[in-house]
């Protein structure tokens, strides 16, 4: 294009301000990647959840336990196709820094309710034959180094305290890259026959599948009736609900990211709106000169636009490119304290377009400024 | 021969009929040039003298298409330029003027060359046809060896001759200079205006322009007068290098 080498030429006049510039862009863009994927990371329980789970937990707390025997009574409900508990297990590995998710599992039914999280056949087979068999998740038995065969101590910090030993036999996948792949899996039996008396027979929550997404709330309706004015009163919701609550825990996370966002976008706005002000300004004679010699109004706003839509091009790509090196990196430090973070396309062309729509909007006023400037007054100022 | 009196013909490549411009200042008006005739042939080199504030900027600008009059009508090349839209005049000013500046006005970060090249970039010519006419151009301000020099890498002389190539480039109908030699030592200044006269009477081109400088003026074919926004003819170049020039 013939314009370029103007356009380009313009760019480089000031190289300190050109080169701030565009590192304001690669932060914020930097940042939005950044908190884009926690926020994902922290949503994504809704989104990935199946739309014919349900969960069932305690209605008082979720720490509070609810009994075995409710499952056949849950069963019978029309619409149940089939049912599964989990425990969660909490124990250390050596040291407590190396945290990850223990469930305890109803081997019988685990796979049925949660077909996304791939074991292969040959390594389910082996771990339901040995009641201290155990599945671990692709990422964590990669920061371990375990691999099938080894022998996992844990010291238990809840059922009764102690060391318990597991023998891995598979390693599961998650379907989608977003799948929670960072879970250690042990046998109920297991459990049962190493927790204190008083805690047998008692389920942290159940998770069942639907036959149809359409019985959700006719189902979640009957069991918490079912089991009303008990002494282990239920609560069920959807997967999708459950996980969403699950978040509000932690404070409302999506305000405070989507605030801060915007203050990271707003201020970048008027950072390089005022450069591009500043930038235009200095060269008003200058574009005089090419409104003279028969450059249109319009050109003369496309030269500003495209100034300020490559600084942002080039900023941007730079802050994205780095949180492709950073997120993953990240990722692999928070060892399972947060859900799997995932920087997809998607975010990146987002993240693209909202640099491209900062540096239009901030090349538009003194684009606009300049395209209506009279010549004669703007030779006036040199 | 220009004329003053609007007597001039339909053959006149610059024809001008009652031209007022008012300017409004603080609610008050200045009437910066009120009923103003001109007539110039082509191939007529013509310098405007006057005092600071006369309208002479202000007539350049009318003639230029870059401001338009409060009354009367501008003719050039058989266009009527008063009544353009902003538009039609931009490229109306990009087919049959060239500027030269008292400032120069070279854009920094382009190469005399590249400088040169900007009127050619709005033209359908190929990259070689416009290289052609850039070298052709800077050729005749005698500038071949600094086409690829940036502006500070010039002396004002210098860059004053690449805002006459700019000029000229594009083959204009008229050139309007506006104080070019205003900025310039005497040495230099009298090597532009050799260019100038070369172009008149070489290339054809027809000139007007605006000086301060007597000497300058002389230089010139015609020389007119304006004076709280009337023009008046003044004296012939031959008359002003005896009598020390216009008062």
């Amino acid at each position: 294009m013939k314009f370029a080498r103007i356009i380009f030429a313009n760019l480089s006049r000031k190289k300190v301000r050109l080169l701030l510039t565009i590192g304001s862009f690669a932060v914020a863009l930097f940042l939005f990647a950044f908190l884009y994927v926690v926020n994902d990371a922290f949503q994504r329980g809704a989104d990935v959840a199946g739309a014919d789970r349900l969960v069932i937990i305690n209605r008082t707390s979720i720490i509070n336990p609810i009994p075995l025997s409710y499952r056949d009574k849950i069963l019978r409900i029309p619409g149940v196709k089939v049912i599964t508990h989990n425990n969660w297990f909490g124990a250390i590995y050596k040291d407590e820094k190396n945290f990850f998710p223990q469930f305890v599992i109803d081997p019988e039914n685990q796979r049925q309710v949660f077909p996304e999280l791939l074991v292969p056949d040959d390594q389910w087979n082996a771990f339901v034959k040995d009641r201290q068999g155990a599945i671990v998740g692709a990422r964590t038995a990669e920061r371990f180094g375990w691999k099938i065969g080894d022998r996992v101590p844990l010291m238990s910090t809840i059922w009764g305290g102690g060391n318990w030993e597991f023998n891995v036999y598979g390693i599961y996948h998650g379907k989608r890259p977003q799948d929670d792949d960072t879970q250690f899996w042990l046998q109920w039996d297991y459990f049962q026959e190493h927790v204190p008396e008083r805690i047998k027979g008692q389920v942290g929550w159940y998770v069942l599948r639907l036959d149809s997404p359409d019985d959700a709330v006719r189902v979640s309706k009957a069991i918490d009736a079912e089991f009303a004015n008990s002494p282990f009163e239920t609560k069920t919701e959807t997967e999708s609900a459950f996980a969403a609550n699950w978040v509000k825990q932690f404070g409302n996370i999506k305000f405070l990211i989507i605030t801060i966002g915007t203050v990271v976008f707003l201020t970048l706005l008027l950072v390089t709106g005022n450069t591009m002000a500043i930038s235009v300004r200095e060269r008003t004679p200058e574009l005089a000169v090419f409104k003279a010699i028969g450059y249109s109004d319009r050109a003369v706003l496309f030269f500003v636009l495209a100034e300020s839509l490559i600084i942002a091009l080039i900023g941007g790509t730079i802050g994205l490119l780095l949180s492709m090196v950073a997120v993953p990196a990240l990722a692999k430090g928070l060892n399972g304290l947060l859900p799997p973070l995932v920087l997809s396309p998607s975010t990146l062309v987002l993240g693209l377009l909202l640099a491209m729509l900062v540096g239009l909007i901030s090349g538009m006023l003194p684009g606009l400024t300049a395209m209506h400037m009279r010549v004669v007054n703007a030779l006036r100022r040199v | 021969m220009v004329k003053v009196d609007g007597s001039g013909g339909q053959s006149s490549l610059i024809q001008v009929r009652d031209l007022d411009k008012t300017y409004r200042r603080g609610g008050e008006e200045i009437d910066v040039l009120q009923g103003l005739n001109l007539d110039v042939e082509a191939g007529e080199f013509v310098a405007f003298m006057g005092p600071s504030g006369s309208g002479k900027s202000t007539l350049l600008n009318l003639l230029g298409g870059l401001d338009v009059p409060t009354r009367g009508h501008i003719t050039v090349a058989g266009d009527e330029i008063t009544h353009m839209s902003g538009g039609r005049l931009t490229q109306w000013r990009a087919r049959h003027v060239g500027f030269i500046f008292q400032m120069y006005n070279l854009i920094p970060v382009l190469t005399a060359f590249q400088n040169v090249e900007l009127p050619l970039l709005l033209t359908k010519l190929s990259k070689a046809e416009r290289r052609a006419h850039v070298e052709m151009a800077l050729g005749v301000v005698g500038l071949s060896d600094r086409m690829h020099h940036f502006p500070r890498q010039l002396s004002g002389g210098q860059e004053q001759r690449v805002t006459i190539a700019r000029a000229i480039v594009s083959d204009p109908t008229f050139l309007l200079c506006d104080e070019p030699t205003g900025d310039l030592d005497r040495k230099s200044a009298d090597d532009v205006m050799t260019i100038i006269e070369e172009l008149v009477g070489r290339h054809h081109k027809t000139v007007l322009m605006v000086t301060h400088d007597p000497v300058v003026a002389a230089r010139a074919s015609s020389i007119l007068h304006l004076d709280k926004g009337v023009l008046v003819e003044g004296k012939h170049a031959s008359q002003l290098t005896g009598t020390g020039g216009i008062a």
